[in-house]
Order: C-alpha cells, then structure tokens, then sequence
C-alpha cells in the first residue's frame, strides 16, 4: 500500500510516496479540506468535520469540514449573488464561459496524475483505471461542453399575425448538484460541464465517502478564473446538506446521481419547497442479454467487464446476464474461470483489476445480498465473502440458475456479483428483461442484423448497447426510463435540463415571410 | 524570421514544380517584401492527389475521433494565439492593415473562429428518421471530400480561419489557395498546422495567381467542392467551371454595394461613427462595406457636416504607427482603381466633401474621401469601390429607401439607425441583405451566418449553418421486423 503523508489543516494535503507521481509529489496548488464559496475555503458554520477513509485499509486519509443547512445557506447565497443581472458572469461572452471550461479541462490534464492517485485513494478504484480512465473522461467532458457554451441556440419562428417571435435560451439559475462517490470526478465533470456552458451558477454537494477530488477541482476553478461564487461546493452530508440543497427556497433547480431511494426524497423535497427543476440519475438493474449467436469470447470477457467493472459500483451494470438455452451451460463454465482470475488487491498496483468497495456500509449491503441468493436457491459458482482481512474487499462473486423473482435478480447489489439466468426465445426474454422498475441500460450480443434492432427497439432502457458495454461517450445522451431517473445527461440533450427557454413575441406594424 | 516561403503541401514545404515564383510587397512603401513559390496547375494536381489520399477510407484522417478533429483545431488556435504579435506585424507588412488592428481584431477574429469550429467538430448530429414502412432510417452528416478553398487579400489570417474551420471540423481535407498579394500568413499558418499534428495531406497550401492555380481548383476533376471568396466578377468564373467539370458543390462570397440607411430619430453620433467606421475600415476594402448611406432628409445637412470632419480627423500614415487609423490600399492596382471611380464621382456630379486624391507619399495611399448629393445612377453609388471613398445620399420616405436600398445587384449587408423599434423591424425585415445591423455596423462574430443575397454570393459562412456547406448528408434505410414507435 502507497503510504501518505498528509497536513490536515486548513492549506494542504500532500500525497507522497507514489511510485508514479513522485516527479510530481508536491502540489503546489493549495486545496482545503473545506467548504469552498465564493472562489474561498470556509470552515463548517458550526465548525463540523468528518473523517474520509482510505476504503484499501479502513483508515482515515483526513478530516473534512462537514457543511450543514447554514452553509448551503451562504453558498446558495454566493451562487444567487453571481448570477444576478450585471453580474460578470451575466455579462461575459458565451465563448468565454466556454474558454474558461477549456482552460479548466487543460488544468486537470495537466495535473492528472496527482487527482488519480487522490480519486483512488479516497475511492479504492485501481489507479491505472483512474488514470487513464476516469480522468481523461473528464478531460473530454469539459472539453465537449465547453464547445456548446456559444452554439446553444434559440430560434426565431414563423407565429400566425404580425408578431415577430424568437426565443431565448437563458440559465435557469442556481443549480443545486448532488454527485454519488462512485465516480466522484467524473460525476463531478457531468454536473459541471453543461450547467456551465450555459451560464448557470452550482451549489455542489460532493458524496462524503469522497469528498477530495472535487475540492482539489474547486481550486482549479479558481486558478482558470470563473467569477466568484459561479462554483461552490460543500462537502457534508445527505439527509443535512442534501436536503437543504433539495428544500431551498432559493435553487432554482436540483440534480441528483444516486440511489432510487434517495431520488423519491429529492423530488418530494422540490414538490413541498418551490417546484425547482429536478433531473434524477438513480440505479439500476441492467439486463444483458447474450444471443445464441453471439461471439461466445467477446460476450463472455464484455459480460465481465459489464458487472465487474468500477468492483461492480455502476449504476448501468449489466446485473442480470440472460443466456440463450443453448449456449447457458459454457457461458457459465467460461464466465466462472474468467472471475476466478479477477486480481482482487491493492489499487495502486498495476495488476489489480479491482480494488474495494467504497465502505464498511457497501460492504456488509452486498454480503447481505450474497446472503440472500444463497438462501434462496441460487447456486454460488465462485466467490462469495470477503477477499482480504482489512479494507473492504469482496471476492468475485458468480450466482448460476439465478431465477427473475430471487432477491439478487430483482435489486441493486452494486458490488461485484454476477447473476446468469437462462432464456429459450426473444419476446420471452424482451418481457424478462423490461419486467423491473429500472431502466437505465441494457445490451444484446448477437451477429445477427435483424435480432439485433429487434431487440434493442423493445428493450425499455435510456441506453442499450449492442455487442458492447459501458461504451460511453460525452456526446451520447445517458439517462433511465422509469425509475432509473429522469431527464438525460451527456450530449447536446444534456443542455436541455440547464435552460429555461423564454419566448419574446414583439408586435411589426406588417410581418413579412 | 521562419523559412516558409514555399508551398505547404503533404505536411512538407516544397518548390513549384515549374519553379516559378513571385513576389509580395509591402503596400506602405511599394517594396518588395520577398519571393513566394508560385503554384500552377501541375501543382494543384499534387496537392489533390495528397488530399485525396488523406481522405480515403481506412485512413488517420476517417478514422481519427470527431473530438479529436476538434482538439487539432483547438491546439492550432492556441498556437495562432501565442504567435499573434508575429502573424499582425506580418499581417500588416503584407496587406497594409494598422498593427492594432490586425492584433486586436484580425489575431482575435481568427484565433475564435477555429475554437468556435473547433468545438463543432463532435457536434455534428445526423439523425434518426420516422420513415413510413417497416424500416430504419437514419441520417449520416459525412465530409464531403476534398475542397478547394480560394481567399482573398482584405482579411488573410481571418479567411483562412473561416475556410479551414468549418471544413476541417466536418472532417474534409483542403487545397486552399491564398492571394497573391497577401501570402505570407497563410504560409505561416501551414506550419503551424503541422506543428498541431494535422496528419499529412490533411491541409494543402499552394500560394500562386487566380487565373492558373484557382482556375486549375475551380475546374478540377478530382475537387468536390469550392469556396471561393473574392469578387462577384471572379465568384462568376468559379460557377462556370464548377458547372464545366463535375459540377462540384459551390460557396462564394463576393461583392456588396451595401446601404446604411440613418433616420432622423438616430442616436446622431452614434450614427456619424458608425457610419464613417462602416465605410472607411479596413481602408474600405471589406465586402461588407457601408457603401451607400442613406440619410433622411431633416437630418441630411448635419449628417454631411459631421461625417466630412470626421473623415478629415481620419490619420492616415505608417501602419505600424499606433496613432494611424488607415493604412495604404493593398496594391497599386487597387489604388488606381480607387482614384478612377473617385473621379466618375467628379465627372458625374457628386459633391467632392474632402479628400479625393493620393497623398504624396511612397506606398499605395488614398485620401479618406467623401462624397455628398450623390445620385443612384452614379457609378460610385452602384459599383463597389473598394477604397477610403464614403457617398451620402438623401431620402424622404421609408418606402422611398427601402426600394432604392434593394435597388441594387448585390446583398450582403445592410444596417439601419433608429431608436424607433417599429422602423428597426420593418426595416430588417424588407432588406435584401444576407446581414442587417441595427444601431451598429460591422458587429461580426462567428457564431453568426454571414453571406450574401443576389449576386452577393451564394450560402452562408460561419454559425452552425456554416456546417451544411461542407456536410454531405448520407440517408441510410435499413429494413427492419417488427417496427414499433
């Protein structure tokens, strides 16, 4: 395990150590462990902190100031203030909004290799797929939003009479964000990205099992030059400082990345406060669904990649794997030795394929389910308990004759267990797969044309791949049916939840086409 | 000072293959700057086969990310960005602008436009189509090939961003061919594009004459496509041969006799600037300029008054002095041609206001120039001048203005003075003008479409639009079981 070195105070937190970042062990860029508002590091009003642990090894990394309602008060305050009339924000040119998002995406670049040791650190995801996964993805993300800030465009329309009718796409105001620890820089890139280019101001409570990596990029804000209180973000809490966030009179608008459960409490808080808009990205239960004619190699090592990946924490993970009869029994045998060879360690090792999961409350939810599918008569193939004696590691885990009404077929584990469940035809497993509140993926591996579109045409889900998994690119919308969420991230649809459209009609003495 | 003087052409300068070359001077003092390779046909076939072969299935070009195309573009921006006080010294050795404004608005026009197209490039959405039947339909937006793109010598640096930036992000490759009066910058920029990593072939640079290399572009077999900007007596030619070889897609930019028309409830200063700023910037060598002002009646005698003093106060001198507003006409030819139209303006009885004549000074210099009582039949009220020369006319009505603003072959711009809002929509909205400003003139960005009406030119540059003309849309149907909604 890398050791680390770090002062806690109210300046600085150093990593040293790392084989790789050594050339670059000290960051000179200061970051706090504190609440960030107004381009300032605040101490908690009632001087709170909390402790973030290192998920490897159990132990704490540091303590971070905790916010609470009163300062989702001062950042809400900060944020409103920014986005009056006038403001520089208001004033400055739609292409510099997106300049500044360019210089910002250049900054993490430039300092990848120390906010991926710190992602994995704070989260336990192995560090090469930090660095070249999880970082270079938020590069691309804020690069891709910051190329719409000048593009999004309104339109003027045709209206019967001698009117003349445009629209304007303006910011909707203060968007109250609400990121999950999963993805904790990438989630944060997501939020940020589009409601920046279109000239809002955020209120961002980052997840408190990973708080760092979003701290750090608040220090980039400021380095780049975004105008005061344009970006806040306040480490804390849900049920406080999620809830004032989801209750405040004055957020304009609300979204949220995280559990299904959680997503009901956002909405109801929006509905008893002000109506503010929300956007909802909630779990899933993702049905995969591999063809008799599929590629048996490719399908088997993408089925893997599908539910393992990220040790399983995705909300798109394809956790229901339905085999065609015919090919069930070596799917199984050849998906049984491939989790078998799954390097389970220390995430700052090159070899680890994957590390543990983000908590002691993650890890003792998925043994529960674990748990649950062995007493309810799914066979265990492999795995099953925990994978080491400190940190929490969970062994790679594989559940055979797993039926649609078991307990591990029906809710979302997020840890690394895989169910396989067989299938004869495909209207039965379309009916199958769609039979779940979710809907936020799916995937169907197959060689054949017409199958394929059949298929994906029926499936009820935001995203379904085709002979691929967890293909995602900034450009492409992603979001659930049903209770997978509402409203889509990504892409230029992700502008639509960032905008309030006005209609200005103005009165000609005579309209002309 | 970099060694580039020769054509940029799969990722290497090289000599022309008939070894010709030419030379650019300095129109501040009529001096030549250096000699440039001179491109002929032979070279434009080179320089299309090298496009062509960027372009072919399976290669870095087609298979390269769409936001890859768009991180390119980007890096060339920055690299524009941090020689830009070495491009605006060369922009205005070449072309005679004032220092400050090639740095402070041709470096900046050129620097936004490629960012602006940079971040198109992974945003060019086809779609996917509700088609009748059982089938699948979808849209691809593909490049449409090789293009040949000719620019003129008013604003190089700022034409080569608008021809290379939407092409690029579309994903085509190019042969573009710079002025013979203005090469120099181009040049620089070919390497500063393979300093960014376009991949060979990707970009083709040949600086040479219109009647050779851009007719041998115009014409070429194995060219999809042509922009060409320049004037609408060239923007004929390049139509005709487009139609006489493969018919070849066609965008042209040309000319304009554009009307500033000022009514008596204006903001009057407001209006006397704009006005002046509208004809005499860029020494009056821009396709969008204020040509034809139009001013009501009440207010026509002030307007005139104010307009001549400003016209006197205008400095002209060394573009590299930061006090001098205007530089010379970009060559010799041009001057003359100035001065010949200034005086028909004479011969046909419009009031010479001021100016009218060169200074007695090296380099090709015209008086800032202003005529007032000027008649729509004049030669100065209908052709495009091209120089330092305002013309003032009188109108009553806004019916009256209206006809005679249209009145005219051209369509490019146009504006309108009023704090009236019902004057400013009607107005707007009957002008045949591919651009109206209100309140302002000359208010160019690219985000916004700009181009022509009429003979003014044909499609639009800049803005999402921009995009279309370098798009080749692919419909793809695809029959399907068991369609549902």
């Amino acid at each position: 395990y890398s050791q680390y070195v770090v002062c806690c105070g109210p300046i600085k937190i150093l990593t040293l150590t790392s084989t790789f970042s050594n050339a670059r062990a000290c960051q000179c860029v200061s970051f706090s462990l504190q609440i960030f508002i107004n381009n300032e590091w605040h101490d908690a009003v009632n001087k709170k902190t909390f402790p973030t642990i290192n998920p490897a090894t159990g132990e704490v990394i540091c303590h971070v100031a905790e916010g609470d309602k009163a300062d989702v008060e001062k950042a809400v305050k900060a944020a409103k203030d920014a986005f009056k009339l006038g403001s520089p924000w208001r004033r400055m040119d739609a292409s510099d909004r997106g300049l500044l998002l360019s210089r910002l995406a250049d900054c993490i670049e430039r300092d990848a290799a120390y906010l991926a040791e710190l992602e994995t650190l704070d989260n336990g995801k192995p560090y090469a797929v930090s660095y070249s996964v999880d970082v270079p993805m938020v590069v691309k993300c804020l690069r891709y939003y910051a190329g719409w800030a000048d593009k999004w465009e309104g339109k003027t329309i045709p209206i019967d009479g001698d009117y003349f009718c445009y629209t304007r796409h303006e910011p909707i105001g203060v968007c109250g964000q609400i990121i999950p620890w999963n993805f904790p820089l990438l989630m944060q890139a997501w939020k940020l990205g589009p409601a920046l280019a279109t000239g809002n101001t955020v209120v961002m409570k980052v997840a408190e099992q990973t708080p760092l990596t979003a701290l750090y990029v608040a220090s980039l804000i400021k380095e780049v030059g975004f105008p005061a209180g344009v970006v806040n973000i306040v480490p804390g809490m849900g049920p406080s400082a999620g809830a004032a966030i989801a209750s405040h009179m004055d957020v304009d608008k609300v979204a949220f990345t995280g559990s299904t459960e959680v997503g009901h409490l956002i909405m109801k808080a929006s509905s008893t406060s002000n109506l503010k808009k929300v956007t909802l990205e909630l779990g899933g239960k993702s049905p995969n669904i591999i063809l008799s004619d599929a590629d048996m190699e490719e399908a088997v090592e993408q089925s893997h990649f599908a539910l393992f990946f990220n040790q399983g924490q995705c909300c798109c993970a394809g956790s229901r794997t339905y085999v065609q009869e015919s090919i069930y029994d070596e799917f199984v045998e050849r998906s049984v030795e491939r989790a078998k060879k799954r390097i389970v360690g220390d995430p700052f090792n090159f070899n680890t394929e994957q590390g543990p999961q983000v908590d002691e409350e993650q890890f003792q939810k998925i043994l529960g389910y674990i748990s649950s599918g062995k007493r309810e008569g799914a066979k265990l193939m492999c795995g099953g308990g925990p994978a080491a004696d400190r940190g929490y590691f969970i062994q790679p885990t594989i559940f055979g004759d797993v039926k649609d009404d078991m307990t591990i077929a029906r809710e979302e584990i997020f840890g690394p267990v895989m169910q396989i469940l067989k299938f004869k035809s495909l209207d039965e497993v379309i009916e199958r797969a769609n039979d779940s509140k979710y809907g936020l993926a799916a995937a169907v591996f197959t060689k054949n044309i017409d199958k394929a579109h059949y298929i994906s045409n029926g499936l009820r889900a935001g995203t379904v791949w085709i002979n691929c998994y967890d293909v995602f690119g900034v450009q492409a919308p992603f979001g659930g049916y049903k209770a997978s969420g509402i409203g889509r991230e990504l892409g230029e649809y992700g502008l639509d939840n960032y905008t309030e459209v006005k209609t200005v009609t103005i009165k000609v003495p005579q309209k002309n086409s | 000072m970099l060694d580039y003087s020769q054509e940029s052409d799969i990722g290497q300068p090289c000599n022309s293959t008939r070894g010709k070359v030419f030379s650019t001077y300095n129109p501040a003092t009529g001096e030549k700057i250096c000699d440039v390779q001179e491109a002929d046909k032979a070279d434009v076939d080179k320089a299309v086969q090298a496009a062509r072969s960027a372009f072919s299935l399976g290669s870095v070009w087609r298979k390269m990310d769409a936001s890859e195309r768009g991180r390119l573009l980007f890096k060339l921006a920055d690299l524009v960005e941090r020689d830009s006080a070495y491009l605006a010294t060369l922009e205005s050795l070449d072309t005679g602008k004032p220092f400050l404004s090639s740095f402070f608005v041709d470096l900046q026009g050129t620097i936004k436009t490629f960012r602006y197209f940079a971040g198109w490039a992974d945003k060019i959405h086809g779609s996917t189509i509700p088609t009748d039947g059982e089938y699948f339909t979808l849209t691809r937006h593909e490049p449409i090939g090789v293009c040949g793109q000719i620019i003129p010598w008013n604003f190089p640096l700022v034409m080569t961003a608008w021809k290379l930036g939407p092409a690029l992000s579309c994903g085509n490759t190019v042969v573009l061919k710079p002025a013979e009066q203005t090469p120099l910058t181009c040049l620089y920029i070919a390497a500063l594009i393979k300093e960014a990593g376009f991949p060979p072939g990707v970009v083709n640079i040949l600086p040479g004459y219109g009647p050779t290399a851009g007719a041998a572009i115009a014409s070429h077999m194995g060219i999809d496509k042509v922009a060409f900007t320049g004037s609408t007596e060239v923007g004929k030619l390049i139509q005709e041969a487009a139609g006489k070889s493969n018919l070849k897609r066609v965008t042209l930019e040309l000319g304009g006799k554009s009307p500033n028309i000022i009514f008596a409830d204006a903001d009057f200063e407001l209006a006397v600037e704009q006005a002046h700023q509208g004809v005499f910037f860029n020494s009056g060598q821009c396709c969008t300029a204020g040509s034809r002002i139009f001013v009501e009646e009440p207010i026509y005698e002030e307007f005139v008054r104010r307009s001549v003093e400003r016209a006197r106060r205008r400095t002209v001198g060394n573009p590299f002095d930061p006090t001098t507003e205007q530089g010379p006409q970009v060559s010799a030819e041009q001057q003359s041609r100035v001065l010949e139209l200034i005086q028909s303006g004479i011969t046909e009885g419009a009031k010479l206001e001021c100016g009218g004549k060169a200074p007695p000074s090296k380099g090709f210099f015209v008086e800032p120039t202003v005529f007032s009582d000027v008649q729509d039949h004049m030669r100065i009220a209908k052709e495009e001048i091209f120089g330092p020369v305002q013309q003032i006319m009188k109108f009553k009505t806004i019916e009256e203005v209206i006809e005679r603003a249209n009145n005219t072959e051209y369509g490019l711009a146009a504006a309108v003075f009023t704090t009236d809002l019902n004057k400013a929509m009607t107005v707007s909205a009957a002008l045949q003008a591919g651009t109206v400003w209100i309140n302002c003139y000359n208010a160019l960005s690219c985000q916004c479409p700009f181009g022509g009406f009429k003979m003014s030119g044909n499609g639009r540059e800049l803005g999402e639009i921009g995009l279309k003309e370098y798009t080749e849309v692919k419909t793809i149907t695809m029959k399907m079981s068991g369609k549902k909604s």
